[in-house]
């Protein structure tokens, strides 16, 4: 793929739990799998440790996306944080919807410890998307009425 | 209704029964009511009112009449005994301080809307089932309850008491009513107009922190709010993202908890719809979740500390709705 400098990186914040996204990184890692290094991540020891306030925290702090990977529902190290996870994490993407953000800017992703493969498929594709959106503008913005 | 509340509330005073007694007061103006305790017969007849300004859920000021102890009588509105319910589902008043007497009630005024009718300079206000009359300096305006009607009151879901010790007039129903209307609305608008939407109303905000305070969800005695280094508290936000946190966490906090009872959208000085935040989540969760209302049952585990193994993916918000 031919590098643009001017070519716009988006900055991706991805949350990922010790026990299986965060070793599936580092499969992907030691498997020499191709991925984006412009992905930040942040270990939590459970999707579930990933508070609404995170997500946003980073979008404030310049994020143009934001990812959560947890275990897969039913395997997770503390039996059922991802399921708590998996609701307020729904009912927070569908608030930044209701509010106009766009959709594409977050997601969240079941990778286990073995899926190095799909750590690095879900992110590639995951920054594929933030570029096409391109950069976030609009939380910021969602107070600045330009009347 | 006024002095049946009065002469009930002197005889629990003086057999013993309670030792205060939780109502409401008239402020500068007779639109100003606001909350108010009452120690004793006297007290209570010149100063207790209970009229179409009587909106305030006095549930949230339970919270810390728990604390004072000692047995307090409470007159709640259905709304306000939803909010109550929640505060004991969650530990926060205990029942046995209260003696709770369920107010029929039948709406409340929005005094806005008296002033958007066109009546200024106004000197009083009464009400005679379903007149409402407002003197003011240029003579005597009337108007039908159902015109100047608060909003919250005009969507009511409920004029059913939950939970109380004695009624004074008549227990409603749980209503069929049209509360999500305006959230469906914004949701079949494309994301582009959803957003000017909500820029045009959160851009007012002054952050006075009064839909928190008066929230009966809202009672942590340390509020994230309050934690000047947090990056997100401040009053003189540092960024205007500061504001839009505020609004998304104040809503999230309370999703699962909200009643909608509606008191942050009848207290915001800025006349946000801060009760369109709220009810987002409570459509979200009834359709996602099964139908849930906060306050309903005392025993039942709210939808946020809840899970099935069948529970959608976050994917699914992309995967509904248009735009
Ligand atoms: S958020 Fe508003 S509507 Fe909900 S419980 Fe609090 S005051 Fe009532
Ligand atoms: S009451 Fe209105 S102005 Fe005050 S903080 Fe809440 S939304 Fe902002
Ligand atoms: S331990 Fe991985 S999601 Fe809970």
């Amino acid at each position: 793929m031919p590098m643009n400098e001017n070519e716009f990186k988006p900055k991706i914040v991805a949350f990922c739990c010790n026990w299986c996204s965060y070793a599936g990184a580092d499969l992907a890692g030691t498997n020499r799998l191709q991925y984006p290094a412009d992905i930040k991540i942040i270990r939590v020891p459970c999707s579930c440790r990933v508070n609404p306030l995170f997500v946003l925290r980073a979008f404030q702090r310049g994020a143009d996306g934001v990812i959560i990977c947890g275990c897969h529902p039913g395997d997770c190290h503390y039996t059922t944080g991802n399921y708590y996870a998996r609701r307020r994490m729904t009912l927070l993407f569908s608030m930044l919807d209701y509010l106009g953000i766009e959709r594409g800017r977050t997601r969240v992703e079941w990778v286990s410890a073995a899926e190095g493969n799909k750590f690095a498929e879900t992110m590639n594709d995951f920054v594929s998307t933030v570029t096409k959106l391109g950069e976030n503008k609009r939380l910021e913005d969602l107070r600045c009425a330009n009347k | 209704m006024r002095e049946q509340m009065i002469s009930r509330a002197c005889e629990l005073l003086a057999n013993g029964s309670v030792d205060r007694v939780i109502g409401w007061e008239r402020g500068e103006f007779v639109y100003d009511v606001t909350p108010a305790v009452f120690n004793d017969a006297e007290d209570l007849k010149s100063r207790f009112v209970f009229d179409l300004f009587c909106g305030a859920n006095l549930s949230k000021y339970l919270v810390s009449e728990t604390a004072k102890g000692g047995k307090v009588l409470a007159f709640l509105k259905p709304c306000d005994t939803y909010s109550f319910n929640q505060l004991l589902a969650e530990h926060r008043v205990k029942r046995e301080n209260f003696y709770i007497i369920g107010v029929e009630c039948n709406g409340m005024a929005d005094i806005n809307r008296i002033r958007e009718a066109g009546a200024s300079g106004i000197k009083s206000i009464s009400s005679a089932g379903d007149k409402v009359t407002v003197s003011t300096v240029y003579g005597d305006r009337e108007f039908t309850l159902s015109d100047v009607i608060a909003e919250r009151c005009s969507s009511c879901k409920s004029r059913h008491h939950v939970v109380y010790d004695e009624l004074m007039g008549k227990d409603g129903e749980v209503l069929d009513s049209n509360r999500f209307d305006m959230v469906e609305k914004l949701e079949k608008m494309t994301p582009d107009e959803r957003f000017e939407f909500w820029r045009g109303e959160l851009s007012r905000c002054i952050r006075c922190n009064a839909c928190r305070n008066v929230c009966p969800a809202c009672t942590c005695e340390k509020c994230i709010f309050d934690n000047a280094s947090s990056g997100f508290e401040n009053k003189a936000a540092a960024d205007t993202f500061e504001e839009n946190m505020f609004h998304i966490i104040r809503a999230f906090h309370v999703a699962g908890r909200c009643t909608d009872c509606g008191e942050c959208s009848r207290v915001c000085p800025a006349h946000i719809p801060l009760h369109l935040l709220n009810r987002k989540f409570i459509k979200d969760i009834n359709e996602l979740y099964g139908d849930y209302q906060a306050g309903a049952e005392v025993n039942e585990r709210g939808p946020l500390v809840n899970f099935t193994q069948d529970d959608a993916n976050p994917s699914i918000v992309n995967e509904r709705g248009n735009g």
